[in-house]
């Protein structure tokens, strides 16, 4: 539940030194690409915060997100974010279960109405009312409802949340849909990724408890802070692409020195996401660094969108599936007007006789 | 569906069914076109009709001394874009990638910054047929509606492939879907104008060749 002491009394209380504290702004600062004026605000922001209440609710959806958050491995950030946060309600973090945990949900409702945030991840299905994933006998689509109504803002994290994702990827059997699709009074901040990038996660629940409000989206209602780039413009293999010199398999000598892998599939240039920057386990890599091609995994529909393995030049599906069919057309519709010159030559001709 | 999804997906089938279809369909109706026999009797120097064809292909790949002065720059400006739109369609790896997924074939490609730079000559040079044909009078009459849409649905794939190489004015996806759906365009377009002639310019000179060949002037 929330505390009633500020951020900073309980970081004082627990020995946090205001060193490690600013360090803490400062990086916060820097990952949203704020200015370093920022840092003092962010410092400031979150020492005079109360704790903050959020509520997670999980639905069609692998967890994966919430592994990704906790195991976020910047420095202290995952310490102090669950000392900024009280996560009043998540399946996975929570020690409560059954009908406990949802008197807890119900509580920090009632005690945090207009101030708690609501994270969701994971997709809503819509289909037969909403049967295919219920949780303490209540559809995802009442539990979200319900939950948003006295939120104060709404963070969807990972693809299915944000976009539908592979719940909602074709033939999309549950109805799939983002939260987006369902919340549409409360301010609502996508954090897309399969998962989504730890820091992109910690840093957007800083900012709001900094500033009290939402950061600067993007036109799929992403942070730009870290939406705002192509991975391909970020990658450090991009002057390969530009050289014209690609890997054309995973093994081969293109990939071990480091190629562009725009030929076996990378969906990077379409692909707005910090991977390239921020990286993955405390900066250590990230997919394509791994020797992968993007998946392209925080854009919509990534899981349709023609193939991991097929370049991005290429077209979806096969467009040559209909060319037997038109040849075969073509070259009868050429015949019948060759005959019908002919027959009108003719004529002319009888005719003129 | 994104419009990139969507560029991709039904227009790249739809332009590709239309396209084979529509080439198909002019190449079947001229092949059976009814042809009057020619019973004259042929000049003395005739040649068999294949070393004529050749020959005709061969010779007019430059113009006769007389007009060489006068259609120099037409012409030079003429391969300028032809083989720029060449090399741009068949040596940028996108392309070699797209043409691979196709039709199975692959070969090697020349770096984007050549492309890049022979994207921008044809365009200039593009842009230097446009204005030939408004300056001289006489073209301009004769122009007809296939000239004219024939020129913007080749120069607009060109200028769109260069933007979204560039990532000018809008986000990635955006410039390439713009870029597949001006290319739609021109395969939809290609085997119902002048552009065929992409397809019809040896069949058609080397018939010139034996029609000249068996009867006409002395070369």
């Amino acid at each position: 539940m929330s505390d009633k002491k500020t951020l900073g009394e309980m970081l004082t209380e627990r020995g946090v030194s205001r060193r490690s504290f600013l360090k803490y702004a400062s990086y916060t600062a820097s990952i949203m690409a704020l200015p370093p004026t920022a840092a003092t605000a962010i410092a400031q922001g979150i020492a005079n915060a109360r704790r903050q209440s959020v509520i997670w609710l999980s639905f069609q959806e692998c967890t994966g997100c919430t592994e990704a958050f906790t195991r976020a491995k910047a420095p202290s950030v995952e310490d102090l974010i669950f000392d900024f946060i009280s996560l009043d309600y998540h399946h996975t973090l929570m020690n409560a279960s059954g009908h406990l945990a949802e008197e807890a949900r119900e509580a920090a409702m009632k005690e945090n109405a207009g101030k708690y945030i609501v994270v969701v991840d994971g997709s809503v299905p819509l289909k037969d009312d909403g049967i295919y994933s219920t949780i303490a006998g209540m559809t995802n689509l009442q539990m979200l409802e319900e939950t948003c109504k006295d939120a104060f803002a709404v963070i969807a994290v990972g693809s299915c949340a944000t976009f539908g994702g592979i719940p909602g990827a074709n033939p999309n059997p549950t109805g799939a849909v983002a939260i987006s699709d369902i919340i549409t009074d409360k301010p609502i901040i996508n954090i897309s990724g399969c998962p989504p990038i730890p820091e992109a996660m910690t840093g957007t629940i800083s900012y709001l408890l900094s500033f009290g409000s939402i950061p600067e989206l993007d036109h799929l209602g992403r942070p730009k802070a870290f939406f705002g780039e192509a991975i391909h413009d970020r990658c450090y293999r991009r002057p390969f692409y530009e050289r014209g010199m690609f890997a054309k398999s995973f093994d081969d000598e293109g990939a071990r020195q480091g190629w562009c892998l725009f030929e076996v599939g990378c969906k990077g240039p379409v692909t707005y996401n910090a991977c390239a920057t921020l990286k993955w386990n405390g900066g250590v890599s990230f997919p394509i660094q791994s020797g992968h091609g993007c998946l392209g995994c925080s854009e919509p529909n990534f899981w349709d969108m023609g193939g991991f393995y097929k370049p991005l030049s290429t077209a979806t599906g096969d467009p040559t599936k209909f060319v037997g069919g038109a040849v075969v057309a073509g070259a009868a519709i050429g015949a019948a007007s060759a005959v019908m010159a002919r027959n009108k030559r003719n004529k002319v001709l009888k005719e003129g006789k | 569906m994104e419009l990139l999804e969507f560029a991709r997906g039904p227009v790249l089938l739809f332009a590709i069914t239309v396209f084979i279809g529509g080439i198909a369909f002019r190449i079947f109706s001229l092949l059976l076109m009814w042809r009057t026999k020619d019973s004259s009797a042929g000049r003395a120097q005739e040649k068999p009709m294949f070393i004529a064809a050749i020959r005709e292909i061969i010779r007019r790949l430059w113009p006769q001394a007389a007009y060489t002065q006068r259609t120099m720059f037409a012409l030079v400006n003429g391969y300028v874009f032809h083989v720029g739109l060449a090399i741009i369609v068949f040596f940028l790896a996108p392309h070699i990638l797209f043409f691979q997924d196709l039709i199975g074939l692959s070969w090697p490609s020349l770096p984007n910054n050549v492309i890049y730079a022979v994207s921008i000559i044809t365009l200039v040079s593009l842009i230097a047929a446009l204005v030939m044909r408004f300056a001289n009078p006489a073209q301009r009459i004769i122009s007809t509606f296939d000239d004219w849409f024939s020129w913007i649905v080749t120069f607009v794939p060109v200028l769109t492939g260069v933007i979204a190489t560039s990532h000018l004015g809008a986000r990635y996806e955006t410039l390439l879907a713009l870029h597949i759906l001006s290319v739609a365009v021109l395969l939809v377009w290609l085997p119902f104008g002048k552009l065929m002639h992409g397809f019809l310019v040896f069949v058609t000179r080397s018939q010139t060749g034996a029609q000249l060949n068996h009867r006409g002037a002395q070369l």
